[in-house]
């Protein structure tokens, strides 16, 4: 009973009920009109073919008198047709004609009459209708000239109940057609509200079924699901974070403390102490440091920011970025270079983007130096290319590269390879990389490091690519 | 310096006031918005240091109101959020400088004295003298003594802002975000690499030493031997 009243009172039922009282709306005037038309035009052809044919015996009359008028009707009665004569003398005695009863009311002035007679067609008796007119002869004779209707009537009838079947079969199909198709809306809208309800519940990997078909539904179902993958990948990036807060934040905290609790343990001396504020104040600010690098890849991982676009001079970008690079680097014997070309210029946040290509600089000057770094020079390679849409920013570095299994892995927060703990650092310059492209609307691309050593000398070196969709506007499509 | 800190909380304000005392700078101390603005109104101070998020008034509601009534007082202002977005946000209301917390005091410290001593620092001098080194803006040239000292154009815009702020301590963020305006924290010390470089061609061959290095604080360019 519930779901009958859901059924009734669901939008697509009463849009289905309303489409039906109109279709039986314009469908009852359609045949209103063809009917009203075809009647009016079938007593019109009725009138005209007794009018014509009273004419033509008036002309008889008038050439032959009485006697040639009776023939005349006499001889047309015989023939089989619709045509109905009659004529009557001054006293209303019949003369001649096929009428057998004599209608009443025959007194009168000329007009129109119908009335209901006795026909014979080849002996058969039926009863039949009638319209005729009566016509006043010079002489005052009564002619009265009609056609059988009853075939008019009849098609009357046939249209009159077409009208009326039609109209029910409309009302029930279309209540019918109504109800089926609001029960399918209505199954499909119940299994979409069952899935929310689940994810509602906490099951945020569910997701809204989708037929296939491509229709409005369907097209609601996908974007709905695009809007739980996007929500789900940010929950789950919420998770990562304090995740990563937890295990990786409390490792140094520890640290600190178990420190500062050593030296309240030994002997109290200035010289202890100082050491060991000097230490707490060195952790706190890698701590402080891992935090906000935290807190940026959140944030522009989650694509919150509400940084403009500008258009960046390509060759100012990497010219600075290398200038501030250098001296370090030359500190170390090795060089960076800007590869000429590319775009001159394009779309994107120039803070950001220089934090990026800083990383990278920084993660070459530690782990891409080459094998035999006394002798030859390291040489870190910084270039822009485009293709119109993609702008790719790469640095390539002399070092053995980070191997075809790790390079997902390494994208993660915190993730240090084995090799790299011979250098300090948080782990986290390749995720802000990587979530700077992604705010760019683009990926990070590293080239195959067992690739590139195959070839003559490994001379290829080892790049990491942000290829970044090159838009004015972050969000536009 | 006469300053004044509006800010709400009231451990890490008595920190700071304290620090602020022990390096010759009288602070009042506002712990709203609303007090906040009054002060600010009807005293006269070096240098406002605002926290964003006050009750009553919000903080950059009142740097908007003191800057509408034509206060020109430099402002400091300190926020939690450390977003790039967020420091435009802060210094398009008329903040002049930004600072995100948790900070170093002496970070603080070098941007209050900075930004005190910032009278109209573009059209004030058109040549720096620290000692016997000599920068002329407009020529480029550096000199010291007699020698003419020849720099990189980056190492010349390093040495004009150390110069322009001679005798105060300056942090490495505060250099890269002048010469550089890169507002990131880039996790090797590039900074130093480049003012030893610079001090190897104003100092290395001198008598004097002219920039030291601040311990756990920065920078300074200063004929005093620190």
């Amino acid at each position: 009973m519930k779901s009958l009243a859901k059924l009734l009172t669901s939008t697509a039922f009463r849009l289905a009920v309303m489409f039906t009282f109109v279709f039986a709306l314009s469908a009852a005037l359609v045949i209103g009109y063809i009917y009203w038309n075809t009647s009016l035009l079938l007593n019109r052809q009725v009138e005209e073919s007794v009018r014509s044919e009273a004419e033509n015996l008036s002309r008889q009359y008038e050439t032959g008198g009485i006697v040639r008028l009776i023939n005349v009707i006499e001889q047309r009665s015989a023939a089989p047709g619709n045509t109905i004569y009659l004529l009557l003398d001054h006293a209303d005695r019949p003369l001649a004609g096929n009428l057998y009863n004599v209608p009443a009311a025959l007194d009168g002035p000329p007009r129109w009459i119908e009335f209901k007679y006795d026909r014979y067609d080849g002996g058969e008796r039926s009863e039949s209708l009638a319209r005729a007119r009566l016509f006043i002869l010079p002489g005052d004779y009564t002619l009265l000239v009609g056609r059988a209707i009853s075939e008019l009537r009849r098609f009357e009838k046939v249209i009159t109940s077409a009208l009326f079947w039609s109209l029910g079969l409309i009302l029930v199909i279309g209540l019918l057609a109504g109800i089926l198709v609001s029960r399918r809306m209505l199954v499909r809208i119940d299994r979409m509200a069952a899935s929310s309800r689940q994810i509602m519940a906490g099951d945020l990997s569910e997701r809204i079924h989708e037929t296939g078909s491509g229709d409005e539904l369907d097209r609601l179902a996908q974007s709905l699901n695009a809007m739980l993958e996007r929500i789900e990948n940010l929950l789950q990036g919420m998770r990562e974070v304090s995740d990563n807060i937890a295990h990786d934040l409390k490792t140094p905290l520890t640290r600190l403390q178990n420190r500062v609790e050593a030296v309240l343990r030994a002997k109290p001396s200035i010289k202890n102490y100082r050491g060991a504020l000097e230490k707490t104040i060195e952790e706190s600010d890698f701590l402080i440091r891992t935090f906000n690098a935290l807190l940026a890849i959140a944030r522009v991982g989650a694509g919150a920011g509400e940084t403009e676009f500008v258009e960046i001079e390509t060759a100012a970008l990497l010219g600075d970025i290398a200038e501030l690079y250098e001296p370090t680097a030359d500190d170390i014997n090795a060089n960076i270079v800007v590869v000429p070309g590319g775009p001159t210029r394009f779309w994107g946040d120039r803070e950001l983007i220089s934090q990026a290509i800083a990383n990278l600089i920084d993660n070459a000057l530690k782990y891409g130096r080459a094998k035999d770094a006394v002798n030859s020079k390291t040489e870190i390679k910084l270039q822009a290319e485009t293709d119109g849409k993609k702008v790719r920013i790469s640095v390539t570095d002399s070092g053995s590269g980070i191997p075809i299994a790790e390079q997902v892995r390494v994208l993660d927060r915190f993730v240090r390879l084995q090799t790299d703990h011979s250098e300090p650092g948080s782990g986290l310059g390749l995720s802000l990389v990587a979530a700077v492209t992604r705010y760019h609307g683009g990926s990070v691309e590293f080239t195959d490091p067992d690739a590139s050593a195959e070839k003559a000398g490994g001379g290829e070196g080892f790049s990491v690519t942000m290829v970044i969709a090159n838009k004015r506007n972050r969000l536009a499509g | 310096m006469k300053l004044l800190l509006i800010e709400d909380d009231i451990e890490a304000a008595e920190y700071l006031l304290k620090a602020l005392k022990e390096h010759g700078h009288t602070a009042d101390h506002a712990v709203d918005g609303e007090d906040g603005l009054a002060l600010a109104s009807n005293e006269q101070y070096s240098v406002l240091i605002v926290d964003r998020m006050i009750p009553k008034i919000d903080g950059l509601t009142v740097i908007q109101t003191l800057r509408d009534v034509d206060n020109r007082t430099p402002i400091l202002i300190l926020s939690a959020l450390s977003q790039v977005d967020d420091r435009v946000k802060g210094l398009r209301a008329g903040g002049d400088d930004y600072l995100s917390k948790p900070y170093a005091f002496s970070e603080l410290l070098a941007r209050v004295e900075a930004l005190g001593r910032r009278i109209n620092p573009e059209s004030a001098q058109t040549e720096y003298v620290v000692g016997d080194l000599k920068l002329d803006r407009l020529a480029h040239i550096v000199q010291r003594g007699e020698d003419t000292i020849s720099l990189q154009p980056r190492e010349f815009r390093l040495l004009e802002y150390l110069m322009l702020h001679a005798e105060q301590v300056v942090t490495r963020t505060m250099l890269l975000e002048s010469v550089w305006d890169y507002h990131f924290d880039p996790q090797t010390n590039v900074i130093d690499v480049h003012i030893s470089r610079l001090r190897a061609k104003i100092d290395k061959n001198y008598k004097t030493p002219l920039l030291h290095t601040v311990r756990g604080a920065g920078y300074v360019i200063s004929e005093e031997p620190r």
